[in-house]
């Protein structure tokens, strides 16, 4: 591409043609404070932070968005525009609840961290009315506290580009905007699959997973429970983050050492039901392509997904599998099989699931979860409530020693663990459905076409004579396309993967949330997904059906993949809803 | 109406048009605009059918369609005249008889003497000092006016198409479909010098050549009819009075810039607007002058009405292509320009009502011809809503360099009860004040902006020495402040900021730092609000703290408002010398603050008075006044 030449407080800088000053401005290494910036999702120059001057124009400009030109000279940290920027935040702070001590994002706060920088030395500047609202409690995985909203749309441009959901927005005008859903619904009464993509897009503590460490704690120290807990794969890719580690450093060992010192009795890996799905999944793919089965079928590990599939697709519910998704799997295998083998009545374990996931204490609500006559889990945090935990009993996790998962459901393969990141459980699959089909090991279990971080991606594989055409998609706009041809009956895939988050369960609504200025340019999605891919790598066994536990639980207890005890144990049913 | 499939056939209506409004041997035109409707006029209107029907012997038209019967008298709706504060208006052509303040009980006077023997009706005329006007053209209002863009507003029936091809219309749109190239419409456009008369005084004809450089072929032509400035009523005149000139200039838009779709975008709040504009384009699309292949020439051109929620902001050009769109209406940052990605994100011309009422003039008199008219940097005519303090209220053209002393006292007639002059707001909300050693300053774009205030869409509200600048500083930021769309938070958090602390100086409340604090929320609302309606906000409190700081200061430390408008300061008086002890004003009093003996003198409790002045409007005896 062609390349500009600008000067940036003075310096020469040259950025490709179309650059915004902000994109320019970071080439050279400047930094210009944003707010309201996400870069491809919300890129409205709304909040008036990234103000910067440019030679010869009338009024300052938002650097976010406006594109650089030829011999432009632009300033962006003149005196007169930190007093702005100032005057800009202590305006923001004026409707601002201001009790940081004890707000969820204290600390990590976009807002806060801004106004240290810039020197806001009274947050009462402007005094003045500041609107009170009722927290919006009605979801069952968020609460949004609009007194802490900046009305930075950072969640409604997610929520309707990123995931096209779109059921939040501002609501009136002026001084009296506010973010919520049409009419005033609450969200849990809209058609919001719970993916927590507008959490992690939110500066500041306005909005938040539902909290439910005390409930973990206070299971743990009921003594008649038998609490056991399995995280997700792609909470070791991420829970570092939260203890100064790098961005894509993989914590498995110290992961397990933290749960264990936590007070859990067992502590298990959700990557043992992530191949145990594969088996089940595999096995249905199977029957339906050669049974003449609704094709293509779609996974179900998504939760959000799923919801979104059943709110604005019901009449394509038919495409989903009714494997239950690998937290679900775990929760109720642990009450079944591990329940009768350990003598414990289920009533008295107390499975609990760390998931990257928001949507997942949605989905342990779900009709059809309880294998046992209980729910299959009964509490699901997300990475950032682990971490939280971990700090609040006073567990340093740096110093911790790395240890392995408990048996027998804590071993899992290299397939299990790379359903984290988008391809994964397609992958996985391909993985053991080659092998069942040509009855020949394969020589190369990776599949690369549908790795990376692409919304959309498609692959065909010839298998022992037949082409499976495949297809994977993360992020719901880019599930809306893929279902779109599926409804108009334009779509040819035998087996399509779609993950509910961008990039699958490692950029989660539950996981860590990534500072903008990093998330802007840096690929999160990738960074963690490789740590995936490593620990994948570094495995000896690969495949899920080779996963020796999750064979012995067929031998000792459910009997064939897809046979009628394991149908009745593993697989779940799905329900119509409308949109809202 | 028969369809006009060629320029010969549009020839051949025109003449037919002519002829029946020339066979006319009397007109009755009564304003139907906004104001005179509110008056009464459409009960005069029907009053006046009914008694001409009353009368065997008189042939009436009533409907364009009676153009072949030899009709002798018209009986006809027509636009605003805009006299409105003489309203209701009733206009009896060819006479020019203007008659003012018309009731109903007028009407017969009406007919027997003026209809029917051409006798006028003094009682009715206009009068000003001891002068009578008879005829409309010699009243002060209208003579030192000069009329093009509202010319036909109160002469024409704008309900019906052939009025307006009688004068001459559609001949700018003949002329560009059958003797221009659209090269050639934006050439003349731009050396004529159009410039917005929407606020901003953007150059037309640039604007119209960037759209139709634009690679992306399918484009719109966008008429901002979304007038909401307080006080202003330009455009909203013109809708209702005149629409297809609005229309002809948004034709002979997209025929210059190769749009085949075109949207008016009218507020709510205007419905005879939206029903006349509706009319209106039914009727060209029956007659085929707005469609498909129009006069034969292979230029089409649709149009649609959309209709605002309300919303001041989408005013702004982004906010209303997205409201068009379907989207909620809030300003986007720019680049892209509209001309670039506008409206659905094409090449879009978007123009105001009265500037495309100005094309088909331009295009018919010639670019020398408007150039002739006013400044060299800013031709043509304006129009203005004249309001507030000023003996004679409406809209009034003038133009372009016309000193705001000539519209005030020549047009206007001077300040009401010949009270001192102390200010006029022009541009509304987003505009400034001017103030006497401004009087004789040109009304344009470019000299008001030297004096930080602007043209803006045109409203013009005078003021006198009994108005508190504080209050006229928190009207407008109020009226800001209700109307930011919330996006950016400067506007958003700014304006109220700015309107809490008028709020605080106007009851009192307020200290000197609060000044500080005014000028500093200013200098950050204007230089950093998204949108040109943020970055104005603050115009009228700085324009106001500058001319009037010590009003200001009178307000934080005097606890004193010299105009006595605002409530916080007033304390009332009793007289205890003219007060007859009538008990009039405690009955009157909504909280009791009044006691006092029957036949002695009352007296107020300060502490329970709200000041509301119900006891002042009650006393017979002037016993009651406003101390301060």
């Amino acid at each position: 591409m062609e390349n500009v030449n600008i000067k940036i407080n003075g310096l020469d800088v040259c950025a490709p043609a179309g650059s915004t000053i902000l994109d320019a401005a970071h080439i050279a290494g400047v930094k210009i404070p944003t707010l309201c910036f996400l870069k491809e999702i919300n890129e409205i120059g709304a909040c008036r932070m990234c103000v910067v001057e440019v030679k010869g124009a009338r009024n300052l400009v938002a650097a976010c968005v406006h594109p650089i030109n030829e011999g432009m000279e632009i300033l962006t940290n003149t005196s007169a525009l930190i007093e702005s920027r100032r005057r800009t935040l202590e305006l923001i702070l004026s409707t601002h609840d201001k009790r940081c001590l004890s707000c969820v994002r204290s600390g990590k706060c976009e807002l806060q961290e801004l106004c240290q920088e810039l020197g806001v030395e009274d947050e009462n500047h402007f005094e003045g009315e500041s609107p009170e609202y009722e927290l919006d409690e009605s979801a069952a995985h968020m609460i949004r506290d609009n007194n802490k909203c900046i009305l930075c749309r950072r969640c409604t441009a997610v929520c309707e580009k990123v995931q096209s959901v779109a059921v939040i927005g501002p609501n009136n005008r002026g001084f009296s905007t506010f973010i919520g859903s049409a009419f005033d619904m609450g969200l849990g009464d809209t058609s919001c699959v719970s993916c927590g993509q507008c959490i992690v897009a939110c500066p500041t503590g306005a909005l938040y997973e539902k909290d439910f460490t005390d409930d973990v704690l206070a299971a743990i120290a009921d003594e008649s429970k038998h609490v056991i807990v399995q995280p997700a794969p792609s909470v070791r890719a991420a829970l570092g983050e939260e203890f100064g580690y790098p961005m894509g450093t993989d914590v498995e060992g110290k992961l397990a050492a933290a749960l264990r010192r936590i007070g859990f009795d067992r502590v298990f890996d959700t990557d043992f039901s992530a191949d145990l799905t594969i088996i089940e999944e595999a096995h249905e793919f199977l029957g339906r392509v050669q049974n003449g089965g609704v094709l293509p079928l779609m996974t179900s590990c998504s939760p959000g997904w799923i919801k979104y599939c059943e709110h604005y697709y019901p009449d394509q519910l038919e495409h989903l599998s009714s494997c239950k998704s690998p937290q679900q799997m775990f929760g109720a295998v642990a009450k079944t099989y591990y329940a009768e083998k350990m003598g414990l009545d289920p009533k008295d374990i107390v499975c609990v699931s760390v998931m990257p996931c928001t949507a997942k204490k949605f989905e342990i609500d779900r009709d059809d979860q309880n294998a046992a006559g209980v729910p299959d889990v009964d509490i699901s945090i997300t990475t950032r409530e682990l971490a939280r935990l971990i700090r609040k009993l006073g567990i340093d996790f740096k110093s911790l020693p790395d240890e392995p998962f408990d048996d027998p459901l804590g071993e899992s393969t290299g397939a299990g663990v790379i359903f984290g990141a988008t391809g994964g459980v397609m992958e996985a699959a391909l993985r053991t459905a080659v092998e069942t089909l040509t009855g020949e090991e394969l020589e190369n279990v990776e599949f690369q076409e549908v790795r990376g971080t692409q919304g959309i991606k498609e692959a065909t594989y010839n298998v022992a004579g037949m082409d499976v055409k495949v297809a994977v998609a993360s992020g719901l706009s880019n599930a809306k396309q893929i279902m779109d041809k599926v409804r108009a009956g334009e779509a040819d895939y035998h087996f399509v993967e779609i993950m509910g988050c961008p990039g699958g369960c490692v950029n989660g609504g539950g996981q860590p949330q990534v500072h903008a200025e990093v998330r802007n340019y840096v690929d999160v999605r990738a960074i963690r997904a490789k740590a995936l891919y490593d620990n994948d790598e570094a495995k000896v066994i690969r495949k899920s059906h080779e996963n020796a536990s999750v064979k012995r639980l067929y031998e000792e207890y459910l009997g064939e993949p897809g046979g009628e005890r394991a149908h009745h144990i593993l697989h779940t049913t799905y329900v119509k809803r409308s949109i809202n | 109406m028969e369809r006009i499939e060629s320029r010969e056939a549009l020839g051949q209506v025109r003449e037919v048009s002519k002829a029946w409004i020339e066979q006319s041997r009397c007109r009755v035109l009564i304003c139907a605009g906004t104001g005179c409707l509110a008056g009464g006029s459409g009960a005069i209107y029907d009053r006046m059918c009914e008694l001409v029907n009353e009368n065997p012997d008189i042939e009436v038209h009533f409907e364009a369609e009676a153009a072949h019967k030899d009709g002798e008298i018209g009986i006809k709706k027509s636009g605003c005249h805009g006299f409105c504060e003489m309203g209701p208006l009733v206009k009896i052509e060819p006479h020019g008889i203007l008659y003012t303040k018309v009731q109903l009980e007028d009407c017969d006077e009406i007919f027997h003497k003026t209809i029917e023997k051409g006798e006028v009706v003094p009682h009715l005329l206009f009068k000003q000092g001891d002068v009578e006007y008879q005829k409309q053209e010699d009243i002060p209002f209208y003579k030192k006016q000069t009329r093009h863009v509202l010319k036909n507003c109160g002469h024409i029936d704008a309900e019906h198409i052939q009025e307006y091809l009688a004068i001459g219309g559609y001949e700018a749109l003949e002329k560009v479909l059958f003797h221009m190239k659209p090269g050639e419409v934006i050439q003349e456009i731009t050396e004529s010098n159009l410039r917005g008369r929407g606020g901003g005084g953007f150059d037309t004809g640039y604007k119209w050549s960037q759209v139709a450089r634009q690679h992306e072929k399918i484009r719109y032509v966008v008429c901002n009819g979304d007038e909401g400035d307080p006080g202003a009523f330009m455009d909203r005149s013109i809708m209702e009075g005149d629409p297809h000139k609005m229309i002809e200039g948004m034709m002979i838009a997209a025929y210059a810039v190769g749009a085949k779709e075109g949207y008016v975008y009218v507020r709510a709040e205007y419905p005879l607007a939206i029903s006349r504009l509706k009319l209106a384009i039914a009727q060209a699309e029956e007659c085929g002058l707005l469609g498909d292949n129009i006069l034969g020439t292979g230029f089409s051109f649709r149009l649609h009405i959309n209709r605002g929620a309300g919303a001041f902001v989408c005013g702004e050009g982004s906010a209303l292509t997205a409201s068009i769109e379907g989207n909620r209406g809030m300003p986007r940052v720019k680049p892209p320009r509209t001309v670039e990605q506008g409206l659905f994100g094409k090449p879009t011309v978007l123009n105001n009502v009265e500037t495309f009422a100005n094309v088909p003039l331009i295009i018919l008199e010639g670019s020398q011809w408007f150039k002739s008219i006013g400044p060299e940097n800013s031709p043509g005519t304006k129009a203005f809503a004249l309001t507030g303090s000023v003996k004679h209220t409406g809209l009034i053209e003038v133009p372009m360099g016309t000193t705001l002393r000539e519209v005030i006292y020549d047009i206007g007639g001077g300040i009401k009860d010949d009270g001192e002059f102390k200010a006029v707001q022009i541009g509304g909300p987003s505009g400034g004040c001017l103030v006497s050693p401004h009087l004789d300053v040109s009304l344009d774009f470019d000299s008001l902006k030297k004096m930080g205030a602007m043209i803006g869409s045109g409203g013009l509200v005078v003021m006198d020495e009994n108005t508190c600048m504080v209050e006229v500083a928190r009207f407008f930021m109020n009226f800001t402040q209700n109307e930011s769309c919330g996006k950016c938070v400067p506007c958003r958090e700014g304006t109220k900021r700015m309107l809490e602390i008028l709020e605080r100086i106007a009851t009192g409340n307020g200290n000197l730092e609060d000044l500080d604090l005014l000028e500093e929320l200013s200098s950050t609302i204007t230089e950093t609000a998204l949108c040109g309606l943020g970055k104005s906000a603050a115009l009228p409190v700085m324009s106001t703290l500058k001319l009037f700081r010590d009003e200001y200061v009178e307000h934080v430390s005097d606890k004193k408002c010299a105009s006595r408008t605002c409530t916080a300061f007033r304390k009332f008086i009793i007289s205890p010398e003219l007060c007859k002890g009538c008990s009039k004003c405690a009955r009157s009093c909504p909280v009791n603050a009044i006691s006092g003996r029957i036949k002695e003198p009352y007296v107020i409790d300060i502490e329970k008075c709200i000041k509301c002045g119900a006891c002042e409007s009650a006393c017979a005896f002037n016993a009651i006044y406003i101390e301060g």
